[in-house]
């Protein structure tokens, strides 16, 4: 069995004069003191990569800075994804007996470690580059043409994408460490300046400077006993030109996988993170997945089913569109929060009855999927 | 485009662009198969085969989604800006993207013009005459 024994994160928003492995280890230990452990009885070590800091084994820079030897090391590269796919191989890694305690930590500081026109350039590289880049091509691009056939197709409108991103400010009100805290509201969102229509500002995630992680062990050793139950993953394609079926972007076949390893139904979880990098793409996994029916997504969150009191409580730290996205750590920020969740370790966002817990990451364009079914033992 | 090297460091996407600064969009269609593809490969995503030959489309087709992009990566873009960006279903089966009058919604018919958009000519896509 695999449990998510410790998590640490820094404070995620714009932080001057940090680095990308002054952030990792800030976040490692606070993960290692959490699960009780010292840097010595780490004997797995996963991580993903940093746009600010290109390297060809930023594992093993990790692992020597904190003076840890591990017995299994390497990045792994799943876009947004990567979070959840490196505490899928965690769990792989202990579950084999090859590994007792893996450390998964992701950091970056790409807000301040680069110009906004770098990041934006560089996350454009998602797309082809033949055949989507040179169109004067961006991640917000990639996805406005995702919102823009899935509004059409279903009837979405730009009030139910809004409501997305406000309740994941509303959510961020709560956490102290969370880049933009500030409310707004449905308006504010639909008056907020385009940048590839139908998506405009307050649609986007913002850039952040960050670091999160994770120890996951064999045995449960802290007072945190998080399972991971199931877990599952699907990959479609990688460029948005290239998706065929529009109707299942690989969302539904990752989670139906962690699920039936989990071996448990969607009306069995009682905590939801989900990717959220756009209000399209949350309202979208949300949808495609099934927890909510088609162009369903805005009425839910109107009607308060996504919030603390609901009955599918959703990203309470505050998702990638307000609680920040440093990259890597951006997805991981999802199931480092479940794990609180379920830990009941919340604080101020602690929701009832979170047994179980279900954590998606989309990577690329709705290229890689990662699923993930957590619950209380 | 006399300068065909700068459009790409790959021997197929650049066979493909100095044909779009000429006018014309090329595409795949297996020998073996019959399967149409793009973006062009070489081999045939659908049966594996090598023999596959280009073709060029006639440049019509519908709107699949459309974007109007008001935050452009570059400086250098920003003069084209508001720009759109599409993914067109051309009649000969294959979706690509490129570029498309901001006015068009999807589902509209469109015909292919070619223009010039930084440092290149793209394929750009406007309602029929
Ligand atoms: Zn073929």
């Amino acid at each position: 069995m695999a449990f998510i024994s410790g998590v640490g994160n820094t404070r995620y928003g714009k932080i001057e004069g940090s680095t990308t492995m002054g952030l990792a280890a800030e976040a490692a230990h606070a993960a290692m003191a959490d699960a009780g452990l010292r840097p010595q009885e780490i004997d797995g070590l996963l991580t993903g990569y940093a746009t600010t800091m290109p390297h060809i084994m930023l594992a093993t820079v990790i692992a020597e800075l904190l003076g840890i030897r591990p017995a299994y090391a390497h990045a792994l590269q799943a876009g947004g994804a990567t979070g959840v796919a490196m505490a899928m191989l965690a769990k792989i890694l202990v579950d084999s007996g090859r590994c007792q305690a893996v450390l998964i930590v992701a950091a970056e500081n790409r807000a301040s470690g680069q110009s906004r026109d770098q990041a934006i350039q560089t996350l454009a590289q998602a797309g082809h580059p033949d055949y989507e880049v040179p169109y004067g091509a961006t991640i917000p691009a990639y996805y406005g043409l995702l919102a823009a056939r899935y509004m059409h197709q279903f009837g979405v409108t730009g009030a139910d994408l809004a409501e997305m991103a406000v309740l994941m400010r509303r959510h961020a009100g709560l956490h102290p460490d969370a880049h933009l805290r500030s409310p707004i509201s449905t308006e504010d969102v639909m008056a907020s300046k385009p940048i590839a229509l139908p998506l405009r500002l307050l649609d986007c995630c913002p850039v952040s400077d960050g670091g999160i992680a994770a120890v996951i062990t064999r045995e449960p050793i802290s007072a945190s006993r998080v399972r991971i139950r199931g877990t599952g993953q699907a990959h479609f394609h990688q460029h948005i030109s290239c998706a065929r079926d529009w109707a299942d972007m690989g969302a539904q076949a990752s989670a139906r996988r962690a699920l039936d390893d989990a071996g448990m139904a969607l009306t069995d979880l009682r905590y939801l993170a989900i990717y959220d990098s756009f209000t399209i793409t949350l309202a979208m996994l949300l949808e495609e997945i099934g927890f909510v029916r088609r162009a369903g997504a805005g009425e839910a969150a109107r009607a308060g089913r996504f919030g603390l009191e609901g009955d599918m409580p959703l990203n309470t730290h505050g998702g990638l569109l307000s609680f920040g996205h440093c990259g890597v750590g951006g997805g991981l920020a999802h199931l480092v929060e479940t794990q609180r969740q379920l830990a009941g370790r919340a604080g101020e966002r602690q929701v009832k009855n979170a047994t179980t817990g279900f954590v998606h990451g989309d990577g690329g364009v709705m290229s890689s999927h990662v699923s993930m079914v957590l619950e209380r033992v | 485009m006399t300068d065909t090297a700068s459009l790409s460091a790959d021997p197929l996407a650049r066979d493909w662009w100095t044909g779009v600064a000429d006018g014309r969009i090329g595409y795949e269609v297996c020998r073996d198969c019959n399967a149409a593809q793009f973006y062009p490969r070489g081999r045939c995503t659908a049966c594996g085969s090598t023999r596959v030959e280009t073709r060029q489309a006639a440049g019509n087709g519908t709107i699949f989604s459309i974007t109007v992009v008001h935050r452009p990566p570059s400086p250098a873009l920003q003069a084209f800006a508001p720009y759109a960006i599409a993914l067109v279903d051309l009649d000969e089966g294959v979706r690509l993207m490129a570029h498309a009058d901001p006015a068009l919604w999807i589902g509209a018919r469109v015909r292919a013009t070619f223009v010039p958009f930084g440092e290149r000519i793209v394929p750009r896509f406007v309602a029929p005459a």
